[in-house]
């Protein structure tokens, strides 16, 4: 079990774009160089704004209500798991209708695989692999009490897909308003302070 | 002669870089290690703990270690895939000596004893300074060591110097002028606790990524962040304050700063009259730098500048932390002494979240410049040239002072001796100049005089394959000893496995060479990283860097010890300065007056552009290492020039054309990045890669008259659209690499060139 005190908390702010998170995923020994985590430069031309995606362990999640062979289960702590390989069928229904664009179903492996919040780590009080490594901790994972009094952002668990609200255990964090944001050199030199 | 002995597309196809993609045995390989050793990474001034796995004596993948207090775990993505630089393909295995066909491999007696007639051969005909050492910081303090007195006392000479005057000098020489000792004055734990962080001339998420997450840690305290670079970094993007100043315009920026502080009164006069001296020179030199005209030399709005002094100046608690684009200037010590200045007027040093420091670029860039392979320095962060100094390490070494040679030239003066055909052979270790000089066409010139050149490395390095005689060494998991990270902190590295085949550790081949000198009375109890340090540690005592008190067991039982730590039952020293008692004899910290002077080069008609290099997070310096490893390859397969819209506009360059740029020195074609986070009249360039790709063929050997360290940060150039025909072929073959990197293909299939 995954200790329920404990939040995965994903702060695109602080994301310096390293992809540590990627390489570090892909090193695990159940998916054995195939990372899970997406990290994506938004558009470089306007901005170095990177945002990683992991798993947001969706309360119901989309991928599992999607699936025809009923091979996507979520755990009694909140956790969507992997594909169970004698179940899945390939079908990618999972890959298209997650609103997150999480779930990766690998060819050559017929098999959707997915972010499960390192359970083999995490199930043994250990952190995912990817928040213990970030440098910046735009991936954070510690317990949510704490969270609270550390960070200025304040975590978001619910969001709104077309008209469908969707409610997850990893939350995203919503910047401090107040925090500035310098995109263009060229409009600070004119005075753009 | 030093010629590629073969084209260098062939010396390719034997010595790389080629790609490790996966661990020993792939990736389906059972994963579970036999053992896991704890160490540090082997490359950055962080030095972060790691874990290595191990299974069959070979490293295949890694572990965090969430107790090492620096970084908890934290490591970015070189640090992550570091591993896959053991069992490499193009790891060198056993002696290389040039023939006329290329390289061949040959007996390690036979390579030694070329070596050894080489050196004296050479020695004899012209002097024992006419053979030179270069070697570099990621070596451990033990080899740092050992490099200095290898040179001094195995060869007899004074040209020895190393990679850190790439890198630390400038930061050293200021930090030496104004406090009297050169280390950062604080653990990073003070960054937390800082109100206000000041970073000039760093891109601290890409070279130095984990102290990003001190700074943020300080900010969710409610820090403000002022970050100072020609370009908004990863971190300067949501900073309080960015300050996206011209190149080569720090000093002024920083002597605008202090004028309004003097203005507002702004000042800890209490702090300046008890622990400093010379403040009222340094108002004296910047009486005249309003904001108007600090606006005027930097660029920036005189509104911006004002706010920066306010931000600065009524701060309770501050941090400033600067890195090489400050440094690598041709006043890159005035920089470092006007930023101290700012600090010192504020008083805010010495005590819990009030600090200073440079954020040290290598791996072992503190320890290593402390130890001896700096051409003017003994080890103990002693003078080479003072005449107490020199008696102490006679007296460790067991040597006189005619036998001790003084003062020589430093790295780039050694090229230029090179180059003038006054120094005639070298021996290079952990140091790729032909990379990371600047004016890279200017040091192949230079090495193709040499009449002899041995290199001892891990991989064949683009310097290497100018060498004659190649020894192959050991890579950083293969051996022990201590390193010395940007915190003053030391560390202990640990072996993970043994080196391959031929393969030994640095310090056992400069004992041998030693001993084949004649000169073993002075190594042959070198029997082991140990011993080294035993002998360090005595040679430190009583110096700036004093390591007397250090000893292995201490320092990994309390995951490292911050230097001095002068006796055994010192507990070492996080925070220098506290009571504001610094290092001159009288106790008092220096204002250094740095009147404003123009950088070496600027911009003219004929090259109208400021041209700044620098570094991308997945590789380090000369990329050796990280551009044979498939990851950090697949996300920064090849340099590309960043430049600003309307620039691009001005030349009707967009997204990926090709560019040429030019400079006094030469040219390069590369890719075109267009982003606005650069200032439109600069553009930059990663420096990792070689050749016909190295930003260094546009870079000038300009140096600073005190660190002679050169002004890689500054350049004029003027750039032009090409067309995609005059890409270099390497660029080619390194887009191809990267499409192996991502899919496990080697050949690029025709759709996606």
């Amino acid at each position: 079990m995954v200790s329920d005190e404990y939040g995965f908390f994903i702060d695109p702010q602080r994301c310096i774009g390293c992809k540590s998170c990627v390489g570090a995923c892909g090193e695990c020994g159940t998916h054995k160089g195939r990372p899970m985590i997406h990290l994506d430069e938004l558009d470089r031309l306007e901005s170095p704004q990177t945002t990683p995606t992991v798993c947001m362990h969706c309360e119901d999640p989309i991928c599992a209500q999607v699936c025809p062979a009923d091979a996507i289960k979520r755990s009694e702590d909140g956790v969507v798991h992997s594909s169970q390989k004698p179940r899945c069928i390939g079908c990618q229904n999972c890959e298209l209708s997650c609103p997150f664009g999480v779930p990766i179903v690998f060819s050559g492996l017929e098999q959707m695989l997915k972010c499960d919040l390192c359970y083999d780590r995490t199930s043994e009080g250990l952190k995912p692999m990817c928040a213990t490594v970030c440098p910046s901790q735009a991936l954070l994972y510690a317990p949510k009490a704490q969270v609270e009094l550390m960070r200025r952002a304040k975590p978001v668990r619910e969001f709104l897909v077309g008209s469908l609200l969707v409610k997850t255990r990893t939350a995203v964090m919503l910047p401090d308003p107040e925090t500035p944001l310098h995109l263009d050199a060229a409009l600070l030199i004119e005075g753009g302070f | 002669m030093s010629r590629t002995p073969k084209p260098l597309a062939e010396l390719r196809k034997t010595y790389g870089p080629h790609l490790n993609l996966a661990p020993v045995g792939g990736w389906d390989a059972d994963p579970e290690p036999d053992r896991l050793v704890k160490t540090h990474c082997c490359f950055c001034g962080q030095q972060c703990g790691i874990q290595l796995k191990v299974k069959d004596e070979k490293v295949i993948g890694f572990e965090p270690w969430m107790e090492f207090p620096f970084n908890q775990g934290k490591l970015c993505p070189k640090g992550v895939k570091r591993y896959l630089q053991g069992n490499h393909p193009d790891r060198l295995t056993s002696a290389l000596m040039r023939t006329d066909h290329g390289f061949a491999e040959v007996d390690w007696e036979a390579a030694m004893a070329r070596t050894v007639n080489e050196i004296e051969r050479i020695q004899t005909e012209h002097g024992k300074d006419a053979f030179a050492v270069l070697s570099g910081v990621s070596l451990s303090n033990e080899k740092s060591y050992l490099a200095g007195k290898f040179a001094r006392l195995g060869l007899g000479t004074r040209n020895l110097d190393y990679n850190g005057r790439l890198c630390m000098v400038s930061a050293g020489a200021g930090n030496k002028k104004a406090f009297g000792v050169d280390r950062a004055a604080n653990s990073w734990a003070d960054i937390e606790l800082a109100d206000v962080i000041w970073v000039s001339g760093s891109n601290v998420a890409e070279c130095s990524p984990i102290t990003t997450d001190y700074i943020w840690r300080a900010r969710d305290r409610g820090a403000k962040l002022i970050v100072v670079d020609p370009r908004i970094t990863p971190l300067g993007r949501t900073a309080d304050l960015v300050l996206p100043l011209r190149p080569g315009s720090d000093s002024a920026l920083t002597n605008g700063i202090l004028h309004l502080l003097q203005k507002w009164e702004l000042l800890d006069r209490d702090f300046i009259e008890e622990h400093t001296a010379g403040f009222d020179a340094a108002l004296e030199a910047v009486k005249d730098c309003t904001p108007e005209w600090t606006s005027k030399l930097t660029g920036l709005p005189a509104v911006a500048i004002e706010k920066a002094a306010r931000m600065w100046g009524e701060a309770k608690t501050s941090f400033l932390l600067h890195a090489r684009g400050i440094e690598h200037q041709s006043k890159g010590v005035e920089n470092v002494c006007s930023c101290i200045n700012m600090v010192l007027a504020t008083g805010r040093i010495g005590r819990p979240g009030c600090g200073y420091a440079t954020i040290t670029g290598q791996g072992n860039g503190q320890g290593g410049r402390e130890h001896g392979h700096k051409c003017d320095q003994l080890p103990g962060n002693r003078d080479i040239e003072n005449p107490e100094h020199r008696a102490h390490i006679c007296k460790v070494w067991g040597c006189t002072d005619a036998e001790l040679p003084g003062k020589g030239l430093t790295a780039q003066e050694i090229m230029n001796a090179i180059h003038a055909g006054e120094i005639k052979g070298l021996l290079s270790l952990c140091f790729n100049p032909l990379v990371s000089l600047p004016d890279s066409e200017f040091t192949r010139a230079a090495l193709e005089k040499l009449e002899f050149h041995v290199n001892l490395d891990f991989f064949l390095s683009e310097t290497g394959q100018h060498a004659d005689v190649i020894l192959p060494s050991a890579l950083h998991e293969e051996d022990e000893g201590t390193s010395t990270s940007a915190e003053g902190r030391i560390i202990k590295l640990n072996k993970a496995v043994e080196p391959p085949g031929d393969a030994r550790a640095d310090w056992k081949i400069m004992v041998e060479m030693a001993r084949l000198l004649g000169k073993g009375k002075w190594f042959d109890h070198f029997t082991s990283p140990r011993a080294i340090f035993e002998e360090l540690r005595h040679a430190s005592k009583g110096g700036t860097a004093d390591y007397f008190g250090v000893t292995y067991e201490k320092v990994e039982k309390s995951m490292g010890i911050f230097w001095p730590c002068p006796d055994l039952d010192h507990p070492g020293t996080p925070r220098l300065f506290e009571g504001g008692r610094f290092f001159h004899p009288d106790g008092k910290a220096r204002f250094i007056p740095t009147p404003w002077r123009p950088p070496m080069e600027v911009v003219d008609e004929a090259y109208p552009i400021w041209l700044t290099t620098g570094r991308t997070v997945f590789h380090y310096l000369s990329g050796t290492q990280t551009r044979r490893i498939g990851f950090l390859v697949e996300q920064c397969p090849h340099p590309y020039l960043e430049l600003h819209p309307r620039l691009a506009d001005l030349h009707g360059i967009e997204e990926g054309d090709a560019v040429e740029i030019t400079s006094r020195r030469g040219s390069l074609v590369l890719p075109a990045k267009v982003v606005k986070t650069i200032r439109p009249d600069t553009v930059f360039i990663p420096y990792h890669w070689p050749g016909a790709l190295s930003a260094n063929r546009l870079t000038a050997r300009h140096l600073d008259p005190v660190s002679k360290i050169p002004e890689f940060k500054v350049s004029a150039v003027r750039i032009a659209k090409t067309t995609p025909d005059r890409f270099p072929e390497e660029l080619a073959e390194l887009r191809r690499m990267a499409f192996e990197a991502r899919t496990d293909q080697p050949v690029l299939p025709e759709q996606v060139l």
